[in-house]
């Protein structure tokens, strides 16, 4: 197999710069472990897109999420993601953090981020009618966004597709061989690929992709976040982002709505010895409840119909970088990709092929770039009419799978045949939430199970969860 | 859109529904329509292929098809009509209309005099009750490995770990051990029994299958498949006891911890829910806050005999019929039913007194197992009856009955007083 640019890693950062890779005459391949385009961290995180108000000032981090923030306006209407500008608080509750905010809002101008406002306690307890009402005062960040994080990856990935990008799921990186001071080939599990360059966006794992061109002067440790969902129907909903004080350790445990309309709170900070332990504890969940309570006292974990943990991947030594070497032409290395790498992803494509053209790539456009996607219709969205319309057009449509989120069988069936399409349980709920509601595919599971066997055409034993091995059912009883 | 009119429409068509269409039809409403999302009439009696069903009703032993299926064939018989294979996606009591879709009709717009709420309920999940460890493959809730097994004959593991012991956790129990998987344990996080008695007798103990109560799963293992379950001791404040825990490696954990009425539709009409039984509030109509509105089965609170279910709902479509006739009775009065010492809850939660004299069950469930019991209901104050029972459980309704003439008082209570077990 021979191509121009492998990217390893098919998260948010390695789908992007692929849709950015594709608007050029260039062959590019994305390569990945998982089953599925979604990468590890992108799809286990906050969701929301940040300002970068709290950046550190002059970084290329900085630079990154401050550009890439004002993009999702297009991106999301171009690529059909759903995104909303609900705004976050960021509300003192003591005396010490109030003398804060003064420091925090000079931090975000120095970081180009303008528009911080300062909000009285009763202007704050007007908004967000939730809040702990011994707040002192605090600041509003407009910009600050929340997104559908596994749509954004699905729309850069299946818009990278269309124009051209090929994708090897279920593939491992196992060496890059170099030549003359520059990559030649990336040996895979299926196969080596001859290349001009490598792109590393394997976040979690990219210290071990350099280490095979010895290039890893760092190491990545996990830093586990767990997080709660809870219900639609939660007794206690805030209608922003509701941050804490930020520490210098994290951005702390907030409170705020999902794009879907469920609650998200979360997430803990800590730092593994590992990175595969993506267990939720006990002692985690509890300091979620105790922390956020202190924002917004009545909110109600009781009312969580899932919680998970993701893995942040975090630099030591600290610090997003994008390196190239005179020693290893082809070869660049993104590391320190961390929590805001869901947002700066849309920066990354631009800031990666710039990089390329400094370094001698011509960069020639394609005429035939398609810079629109179409997502799967949202049947629950619809107007009656509209259901009624569509209904009537596909039947599959009128058949309703999931439930609790009301997803229909039409959609189901589209996320299984689109390009880059579902191929286990979760890609399947990733895509159209089915088995996202309180049932937790209670219901809907028995059925997508065998909505995968019949559409794939395979055996029911062989439909997965995820990877390899997450097999659903043991066996048949005749 | 596709319109449809009748007299009484359902929603559901398991056995609360489809009794609710007997009653109906029986009573002279004269076009009765069930709304069903499966392809089939019968509800979650399809799966349940084991017998046990129809003992007070039928005075027989039943399986829940053959249980469900009387019921169909006499709804057919008399006359009503069911949509299935179609979901119900609003109810609005203001325009006495349910809205729905189909394959076949696309949006579909059915408006009824009377509507009847019979939707069931849901299985509590592993993250309603917030089990700590990885996410992979092979946790199941027990009635999908159930749906699974017996409706799709797919066998979801080999080696199975239970956590609590509901009627269905135990059915499954039994069930997976015929299929020729390995049932460890069934694990209870109470000191007592979840479920029906007969069910530890028939299901675990001839199976030889134990059952350990006063424990629970504390971390689920493996991150493709389950490979295993810690399980631990609770102490009296229901917290695992480090020092107790084990590793029991197995590649399924099933879930029987507790079911929900589904009542996503109830809400979003503005019907009113009571918090303890997540169920709608309603009278011994079965009527609910919205008038032209009725609700039975385990919509309203969750049931462990179907036969329960069965005389609730025949109450519940009579009662709709008579509305949509509009014979039934108006209210003189309504009486609140509060729960009293070791009742978790009163259904129905409303006694309307009328100028019919009748006589109304209250159904109930205790908080705690109790021995050589008595029942005491008093209105005002004053002791209207007293009953005596051997044993009372949480896991088994109980049962009492009012007479709505000799109610003096502004309220209705049930109290429950015995030895502790």
């Amino acid at each position: 197999m021979k191509t121009d640019v492998v990217i390893i890693g098919a998260g948010a950062v390695g789908c992007a710069i692929a849709r950015e890779l594709s608007r050029y005459q260039l062959d590019v391949t994305v390569v990945d472990k998982n089953e599925d385009i979604g990468g590890d961290a992108s799809k286990s995180n906050s969701a929301i897109i940040h300002t970068g108000y709290d950046a550190s000032p002059g970084t290329l981090e900085s630079q990154l999420v401050v550009a890439a923030n004002p993009m999702y306006d297009q991106i999301s209407r171009d690529l059909d993601v759903p995104f909303k500008r609900i705004g976050a608080i960021l509300p003192a509750i003591t005396d010490e953090q109030y003398e804060k905010l003064p420091e925090i809002r000079h931090k975000a101008f120095l970081n180009r981020v303008y528009d911080v406002q300062y909000l009285t306690r009763e202007e704050l307890l007007e908004i967000e009618p939730e809040l702990n009402p011994e707040v002192k005062g605090g600041l509003y960040i407009p910009r600050e966004s929340i997104i559908d994080p596994f749509i954004l990856v699905q729309a850069y990935a299946e818009n990278a597709c269309e124009n051209g990008v090929h994708f090897l799921l279920n593939t491992r990186v196992t060496d890059i061989r170099t030549e003359d001071g520059a990559v030649k080939e990336v040996v895979t599990t299926g196969g080596t690929i001859e290349t001009r360059y490598v792109i590393n966006a394997a976040a979690l794992y990219c210290d071990e992709i350099a280490a095979m061109v010895g290039k890893a002067d760092y190491k990545v440790v996990a830093r586990r976040g767990q997080f709660f969902i809870l219900d639609k129907n939660t007794s206690c909903k805030v209608r922003q982002i509701v941050l804490p004080i930020p520490t210098k350790i994290t951005k702390g445990k907030l409170m705020c709505p999902t794009i879907h309309g469920n609650m998200l709170v979360g997430p803990t900070a800590e730092d593994l010895d590992n990175k595969t332990d993506k267990s939720v504890t006990r002692e985690g969940l509890d300091s979620i409840t105790a922390d956020v309570k202190r924002l917004i006292p009545n909110v109600n974990v009781r009312d969580s119909i899932t919680q998970y943990s993701g893995l942040r991947p975090n630099r030591n030594p600290e610090g997003l970088h994008v390196d190239t070497w005179d020693d290893l032409k082809g070869f660049i290395n993104l590391s320190g990709v961390r929590s805001t790498g869901l947002t700066l992803s849309a920066a990354m494509g631009v800031y990666v092929a710039n990089l390329m053209r400094d370094l001698g790539e011509p960069m020639i456009f394609r005429e035939d770039y398609k810079k629109t996607r179409k997502g799967i219709v949202r049947f629950h969205e619809l107007s009656r009419e509209e259901q009624d319309t569509l209904v009537r057009e596909n039947p599959a449509y009128g058949r309703v799978i999931c439930r609790c989120e009301t997803i229909t069988e039409g959609e189901i069936l589209d996320a299984i045949h689109r390009p880059l399409g579902a191929r286990s349980m979760d890609a399947v709920k990733r895509r159209v939430r089915a088995g996202m509601g309180r049932c937790q595919a209670g219901f809907c599971g028995p059925k997508v199970i065998e909505i995968l066997a019949r559409e794939l055409g395979i055996p029911v034993e062989q439909v997965t969860k995820n990877n390899s091995g997450s097999y659903m059912v043991a066996g048949m009883t005749r | 859109m596709y319109e449809i009119s009748c007299d009484v429409v359902i929603i559901g068509g398991g056995p609360a529904g489809l009794s609710a269409a007997v009653a109906a039809k029986k009573e002279g409403a004269e076009k009765v329509l069930i709304i069903e999302r499966d392809e089939k009439l019968g509800g979650i009696l399809q799966q349940c292929i084991h017998p046990g069903f129809g003992l007070t009703y039928f005075k027989k032993e039943m399986t829940g098809p053959e249980y469900a299926g009387a019921f169909k064939e006499e709804a057919l018989a008399l006359g009503a009509e069911a949509l299935t294979d179609s979901m119900v996606l609003e109810v609005v009591p203001e325009e006495s209309a349910v809205y729905c879709v189909n394959r076949k009709y696309g949006m579909t717009k059915v408006t009824g005099r009377s509507i009847v709420l019979a939707m069931g309920c849901r299985e509590r999940t592993r993250a309603g009750i917030q089990i700590p460890g990885t996410r992979p493959a092979g946790i199941y809730t027990a009635g999908a490995a159930q749906r699974l097994v017996n409706r799709q004959n797919a066998v979801v593991g080999k080696k199975i770990v239970i956590l609590g012991s509901g009627d269905i956790g135990m059915i499954m129990a039994r069930r997976m051990t015929l299929e020729g998987a390995e049932v460890l344990c069934v694990v209870e996080l109470m000191d007592f029994l979840a479920g029906l008695t007969r069910n530890r007798v028939q299901c675990l103990d001839d199976f030889g299958i134990p059952l350990k109560l006063s424990h629970t799963v504390t971390r689920i293992v493996g991150n493709e498949r389950v490979e295993g379950v810690y399980i631990a001791a609770v102490d009296a404040k229901k917290q695992p006891i480090p020092e107790t825990e084990e590793f029991v490696p197995c590649d399924t954990l099933l879930l029987s911890v507790g079911l929900i009425p589904e009542n996503e539709l109830t809400r979003k009409a503005e019907i009113h829910v009571d918090p303890v039984t997540n169920g709608p509030e309603v009278n011994q109509f079965m009527q609910t806050t919205a008038p032209n509105v009725f609700a039975c089965g385990n919509v309203v609170h969750v049931n462990d005999l179907v036969d329960n279910v069965t005389v609730e709902s025949l109450n519940a479509g009579r009662s709709a019929a008579r509305y949509a006739m509009g014979t039934l009775p108006a209210a003189v009065r309504g009486v609140p039913c509060v729960p009293g010492a070791n009742v978790r809850y009163l259904c129905p939660h409303k006694v309307v007194v009328t100028a019919e004299e009748e006589t109304v069950r209250l159904f109930f469930r205790v908080l705690k197992p109790a021995l050589k019991v008595k029942l005491v209901v008093k209105s005002g104050g004053k002791v209207l009856s007293e009953k005596k029972e051997q044993r009372v459980n949480p896991g088994e309704m109980c049962h009492v009955d009012v007479k709505t003439g000799s109610v003096s008082g502004n309220d209705i209570t049930v109290e429950v007083t015995g030895e502790e077990v």
